[in-house]
């Protein structure tokens, strides 16, 4: 398989939210702005790549008994690096994302990639592989985010973290709170997925 | 006097108000993976409230006497799900020979629960909103019992969909996606009560 088609693959025949249908908390719990979907996509793909890249160069020096837990501390101690990386760069968007970010260690796409793919090809291929899927994970969480922004509050890329005003597409008084609140989440990823069915797998 | 009246809150606000799954977002894979029927919805609830409790305890003491003292507070997400994942493999050994029958129900959830992102995000929320050892031992009950209580409602839900005839892309995961988010919307008329409580209990 090229390079090319493996990055494809992740983005839309696997993407990992309409698809596989992994990662649902992340998903849910920080969509509340497209800003806000696309830093936590972009954070779960720096993992992703750095964790599907070390464990494929290891893949022969780890014994079967005990690869999930290595994995999961190859996995932890990305985190903890990621963690420090945006305490110290990117104080305001960790703050928002809270605790989504030590959180990633405990995501299904991670260790799901590890095991599936990681560990059967080489750490290039991997590489690519962590890409794809990271970068089907940050589109489809943006996607999301900023269904619920504008229908929850008529503007879109809006982020105070980033000093970013936004677009607005509808007067502020249309809109609907309930979409950035707790129940918008899940009604509109259900009913984005139900989409996804339709028109692109074709159900 | 306080002190007790606080704890009560704690309990309110953690089933209720702020619930695990519906408000926070956190063990979204066990919602929606095994609540197709009520007694394996409750089997994984139970399961859940074990480990959370015991987990949220032993991490508790582990933050309070090993890392803040030694200064380690950055290991705290690598530290936390090794000493989770080791939990779960001892409670599953302890329960496999002294209570053979509960092992036999809660058998197959027990692996699951290393991957659920509520026991970390308790453990994590705990020290972070600083609670003591009693409070910590509340908050993560309750918490539990909020788990159990949405997976229970939700399966009921759930079994009494599985015999209505829906649209091909709306089945499975979309359909309850949209349950999950109507029963969110039920949740949310539980929103300002622990203020409400605050004021009436004079806190």
């Amino acid at each position: 398989m090229s390079k090319f088609k493996i990055i494809l693959n992740g983005i839309v025949k696997e993407n990992p939210t309409f698809v596989l249908l992994l990662g649902m908390c992340p998903t849910l719990g920080t969509t509340s702005s497209a800003i806000n979907g696309l830093a936590m996509g972009l954070a779960t793909m720096f993992v992703l790549m750095l964790s599907n890249l070390i464990i494929s160069c290891l893949k022969n020096l780890i014994p079967d008994m005990v690869r999930i837990p290595s994995y999961i501390i190859i996995i932890a101690s990305l985190v903890t690096m990621l963690q420090m990386l945006m305490q110290a760069y990117l104080p305001g968007i960790y703050t928002t994302l809270g605790l989504f970010i030590p959180l990633i260690v405990v995501n299904c796409i991670i260790l799901g990639r590890a095991e599936a793919f990681a560990a059967k090809n080489s750490p290039l291929d991997s590489l690519c592989d962590g890409m794809g899927i990271g970068i089907g994970f940050s589109l489809a969480l943006t996607l999301l985010g900023a269904v619920r922004e504008i229908l929850g509050t008529g503007v879109v890329f809006r982020s105070e973290d980033f000093g970013m005003s936004g677009i607005t597409l509808q007067g502020e008084n249309y809109g609907m709170l309930m979409f950035v609140l707790a129940p918008g989440a899940f009604l509109a990823l259900g009913y984005l997925i139900a989409l996804f069915n339709k028109f692109v797998i074709k159900k | 006097m306080d002190y007790v009246l606080n704890l009560f809150l704690i309990v309110i606000t953690a089933i209720f108000v702020n619930n695990i799954v519906l408000a926070q977002f956190l063990g979204i894979c066990p919602f929606l993976g095994v609540s197709k029927k009520i007694e394996t919805a409750s089997g994984m609830g139970l399961a859940v409230t074990a480990v959370l409790v015991v987990a949220t305890l032993v991490t508790f003491i582990i933050q309070k006497y090993v890392l803040d003292v030694f200064g380690l507070g950055y290991l705290q997400t690598i530290v936390f799900i090794l000493v989770i994942a080791s939990l779960v493999q001892m409670i599953e050994i302890v329960l496999k020979h002294s209570m053979p029958s509960l092992y036999q129900a809660l058998g197959v959830f027990l692996p699951l629960i290393t991957t659920n992102c509520c026991i970390l995000g308790v453990a994590i929320l705990v020290i972070q909103k600083d609670y003591d050892l009693l409070q910590a031992l509340i908050f993560s009950t309750s918490t539990a019992a909020g788990f159990w209580l949405a997976m229970v409602v939700f399966a009921g839900l759930r079994e009494q969909m599985s015999l209505i005839e829906t649209p091909k892309a709306m089945r499975g995961v979309p359909l309850a996606l949209i349950t999950a988010g109507l029963l969110a919307m039920a949740f949310m008329g539980f929103s300002g009560v622990d203020m409400g409580l605050r004021t009436f209990l004079g806190l």
